[in-house]
């Protein structure tokens, strides 16, 4: 038997996590340091995985499958393809990145880094599932632990109300989809949570119809698609730094990746059919997204909303349905994950040295910490698509996408591009450049190792992606016809 | 025609008879040992409990083609043994709880009466005569009452062992009127022999009908369905902690059992009609009970709305009329009832070092006991339903059993119930992870009984959570005998 690489890296966080806990509280370090080197093992794992999948054959590799609940046919049923792998592998990163991020977290580390692990510990296991049972499960294990991580260690003024609406909203979605998701179980019959073999289960048209927007919008209201991302820009802002990133690189490619895995998938004729409806909402995403994040004056609001529409720009992708624009929103959510992580963390730096986060009142940060405006610099080209860069290789197969299936969706989703390249700039004026406010003059510290690691590794990826794209895209290609293959529009 | 006697029917009924036998055992122990040694009780307790689960496990395991003994009396069946497991078990849980209440220290009455009232619920288990039943019914309920009013000195614990007493036998005396007018319809008191007679047709089902209202509402009474609901909170409340845990859990799944074993038994004739009454209960003990359960400030009152809430996602089961549906009623009654246990054994561990059962009180518990914190965290997210633990596949099989029957609707008012009961779960858990307050450097000492306890209720909440293929099997074979 093959080494269960999958379970392993999905486990390791959980165990991890539950090992912290029965540490004693006191010692702070080697906390941290048990911490960091579980993320580095799975970050290893995950990229060793990722290098040994075989592009030219595509399909699910690395399959290992145990029977679970076998009344009503679970089974614990795991495997990549690829679309799921990168983001297997941007979950390794962003996790070892977080840790690395968080080694001045202070109040309670154990418990931080342990609800931290639990929650990593879902979400790998929603990217490797491939039994709907099995995905729902780690969903909501993913879902909940940024309760605690938000409303304990988050900014004091909004956490408690963020944190509640998070989870409201997630929940609401994920159970709105679980009822689909059991619909979709009992009319297929087949006795079986089997991902693959609920594929083939050719469900009726009218079927399909009538519960693609439950499954698909259900899971989207993570991906943060509109009206339902309203939770998202607050969660954002409220949640620690390490939170942060995890959240918006990670968990918010969770529920597109879901909406994807069951919404699109097991109900292709239900996504034809309500592709037009996801088109106009992800392009209201994107624009409209884009506009609020230009008037915020919250460094960390911008962000926030940059990421509702960026996950917009997935959405569109998606509804594309055709090669390039699925190719395209593959590499997005990878893309923007690491981008998105970045810019978090920049945010964080920020904020832990000037105690405030209102653009107005900052600037000149460069002088401080060059490298943190340098990469916060790439995370914006990232961010306004500019060539050499990931995010260029993101968008342009979207658009590419998008022309064919709606030239105007196509002409106004630019509009997004160009006002997110206005506000990109405008912050890196306001805090980066320009004149230093007298009370931070002598004060701010320098970042320490860690977090450079967590920069050169952050940054070095978006250029990589950017330069070198047959990295990603030939794998993210292979799950995109296979997706096609379901949708029958290849 | 069925046996009136046969020596292999001891053994069946072996847990009842070992129960009693404990009884007198326990109040024997109480009067000769001296009062310094009496704290043990709980343990002793504790420990009876357990070896007759181990000896029921062994002895009394119905056999496939095993049916009504003691001329139709009782059912040797799957669901009664199960449902006596987990009578045992809880009685067993909440004797280790007890341990800790000075008040029943030096108290063998305390426990006689449990393993008394857990004698009636195995019997209720069983029943499958009305007459029995009844009787069963009684032999549980009574000592209840006077567990529920124990601490004598505290008005409030009086109060809720009043409260329960009336109300119980008002709603008695109203299923008691139910139960004459079925044995006066038919001639029969045995309820699968009222199913042929009433089967016959020839009464109008306006009656029947009626009979049956009145049947319910003595069972709505003892699993707290709403609108039969309003002795619990202050019951829940007044009663000693542990009694509360022991009414919440086993005292409502022995009103489940009763519940299905009748209402599937005995009126086949008119399922639609009662079924249809159930789906409405079910609708308002979820939706009042969370909705009330919101603007709770006592923990043992939130948990009181809390379990009439749970009564309905346990109803959907039933409603569901399948026998995937009953599974999940029992798969989910299991769920719950370690769960609440394990919640119970966080109020009651607190409530003694803190003396209070305010909400608010519970700021800082995770710097003063993150243990228990992390106890009470696990409990209330497995009532809310969040996975990996027992709560979690508990909802999903009843709701999958609704979605299964078509009742599409009855499982999107359960999932915006579960929303509505997360928001108040995450209440308390805000305050005892995130509040401060000034005894944060004051520990919370937890006994070892209490601990025991936790980390039973706690394992087995995460073990039926993550692992819950073998536990549907055993519900799965428990429900088939019930069709």
């Amino acid at each position: 038997m093959d080494f269960p690489f999958l379970s392993v890296i999905t486990f390791i966080p959980i165990v991890t996590g539950l090992l912290l806990l029965l540490l004693p509280a006191e010692r702070k370090n080697a906390i941290r340091w048990v911490a960091l080197s579980a993320a580095s093992l799975a970050l290893l794992f995950s990229v060793w995985v990722y290098f040994s999948y075989d592009t030219s054959l595509g399909g699910y590799q690395f399959e290992e499958q145990y029977t679970w609940i076998e009344q009503i046919g679970v089974s614990y049923h795991v495997g990549v393809d690829g679309m799921s792998l990168p983001l297997v592998l941007l979950t390794g990163i962003v996790m070892f990145t977080g840790v690395l991020i968080s080694w001045g977290v202070d109040d309670r580390p154990r418990e931080f880094f342990a609800f931290l692990f639990i929650l990593a510990t879902g979400v790998f296991g929603v990217f490797v599932a491939l039994d709907l049972f099995m995905l729902f499960f780690f969903y909501e294990i993913a879902v909940f632990p940024m309760y605690l991580l938000i409303a304990i260690w988050g900014w004091k003024v909004t956490r408690e109300y963020a944190a509640m609406k998070l989870t409201l909203y997630l929940f609401i979605g994920s159970v709105v989809a679980l009822v689909g998701a059991l619909a979709i179980y009992f009319t297929a019959d087949m006795q079986s949570f089997d991902l693959l073999e609920l594929e083939q289960a050719g469900l009726s048209t009218a079927f399909q119809r009538f519960w693609f927007p439950f499954v698909f919008f259900g899971f989207a209201v993570l991906g943060g698609i509109f009206p339902v991302h309203n939770w998202s820009p607050d969660g954002h802002v409220a949640a620690p730094t390490a939170v942060s990133m995890f959240h918006a690189g990670v968990l918010m490619k969770l529920g597109a990746f879901a909406a994807l895995r069951v919404g699109i998938m097991l109900l292709p004729e239900g996504a034809q059919f309500w592709s037009p409806l996801i088109l106009i909402l992800a392009t209201v995403n994107v624009v409209y997204g884009a506009f609020i994040a230009s008037v915020q004056t919250d460094f960390k609001y911008v962000i926030g909303f940059s990421s509702v529409s960026h996950m917009g720009l997935v959405m569109l992708g998606f509804a594309t349905l055709n090669r390039q624009g699925l190719t395209g929103a593959g590499i997005q959510m990878f893309s923007h994950g690491v981008m998105t992580a970045l810019f978090f963390a920049v945010v964080g730096m920020v904020y832990d040295r000037a105690h405030t986060r209102e653009i107005p009142k900052l600037g000149g940060f460069r002088k401080f910490m060059p490298l943190v405006a340098i990469s916060f610099i790439i995370g914006g080209l990232v961010s306004m698509g500019m060539p050499g860069f990931s995010g260029f290789i993101a968008e342009f197969p979207i658009f590419l996408g998008l022309w064919q299936k709606a030239p105007i969706v196509a002409i106004i989703a630019v509009l997004g591009i160009v006002i997110t390249a206005g506000y990109i700039m405008r912050v890196i004026r306001g805090v980066f450049f320009g004149e230093v406010p007298k009370e931070f003059e002598g004060h701010i510290t320098p970042i320490n190792t860690f977090d450079k690691v967590a920069l050169y590794l952050l940054s070095g990826i978006l250029i990589l992606v950017g330069v070198y794209p047959a990295v990603i895209a030939p794998m993210i290609e292979t799950g995109a016809i296979s997706i096609l293959r379901l949708v029958g529009g290849a | 025609m069925i046996p009136s006697y046969d020596s292999s029917m001891i053994l069946a009924i072996l847990p009842e008879i070992l129960l009693l036998a404990f009884a007198g055992l326990i109040l024997a122990i109480d009067l000769i040992w001296r009062p310094s040694k009496q704290h043990n009780l709980g343990w002793i307790s504790a420990g009876g409990f357990l070896v007759i689960l181990v000896v029921t496990i062994l002895f009394s395991r119905p056999e496939p083609a095993e049916g009504l003994i003691f001329g139709g009396m009782l059912r040797h069946d799957w669901p009664a043994f199960t449902f006596k497991l987990i009578f045992l078990f809880a009685a067993g849980i909440t004797s280790l709880l007890s341990a800790d209440v000075r008040s029943a220290w030096g108290k063998g009455e305390y426990y006689a009466l449990i393993a008394v009232t857990t004698l009636g619920m195995n019997m209720m288990a069983a029943s499958s005569d009305l007459i029995m039943l009844y009787l069963a019914i009684e032999t549980t309920s009574i000592p209840m009452y006077i567990l529920a009013g124990f601490l004598k000195v505290d008005e409030k614990s009086t109060e809720s062992g009043l409260k329960y007493f009336l109300f119980g036998a008002f709603t008695s005396a109203i299923m008691l009127y139910g139960f004459t007018l079925l044995f006066g319809f038919t001639g029969k008191t045995n309820i699968y022999q009222l199913a042929e007679a009433l089967q016959a047709g020839e009464l109008s089902p306006w009656v029947l009908g009626g009979s049956a209202i009145l049947v319910l509402v003595g069972f709505g009474f003892k699993v707290s369905a709403v609108p039969f609901h309003f002795w619990s909170p202050d019951v829940y409340e007044g009663a000693p902690t542990p009694i509360t845990a022991y009414i919440s859990t086993a005292s409502k799944a022995a009103g489940f059992v009763v519940l299905v074993r009748v209402m599937l038994a005995a009126f086949p004739a008119i399922t639609e009609y009662w079924s249809s009454i159930l789906a409405a209960m079910a609708v308002a003990s979820m939706t009042l009970g969370n909705l009330i359960a919101l603007a709770q400030k006592n923990i043992k009152r939130l948990l009181a709305y809390s379990s009439i809430a749970h009564a309905g996602y346990a109803l959907i089961g039933l409603v569901a009329l399948s026998s995937f549906g009953a599974a999940s009623l029992i798969f989910y009654l299991v769920a719950y009832v370690v769960t609440n246990l394990a919640a119970f054994a966080v109020v009651i561990l607190f409530a003694r070092a803190a003396g209070s059962e305010e909400i608010s009180d519970y700021a800082g518990l995770s710097r003063r006991s993150p243990g228990l914190a992390l106890a009470l965290l696990v409990a209330f997210l497995s009532l809310a339903g969040m996975p990996p633990l027992a709560g979690f596949v508990g909802k999903f099989y009843v709701f999958a059993a609704a979605v299964q029957s078509d009742l599409i609707w009855l499982a999107f008012i359960g999932v915006i119930n579960a929303i509505i009961g997360l928001y108040y779960y995450l209440t308390v858990l805000k305050v005892v992870y995130l509040y401060r307050s000034e005894d944060e450097e004051v520990p919370i000492p937890v006994s070892r009984p209490a601990s025991l306890a936790l980390v039973v209720c706690v394992l087995a909440i995460v073990l039926i959570g993550s692992l819950s293929g073998p536990w549907l099997d055993w519900a799965v074979d428990a429900a088939q005998s019930l069709f």
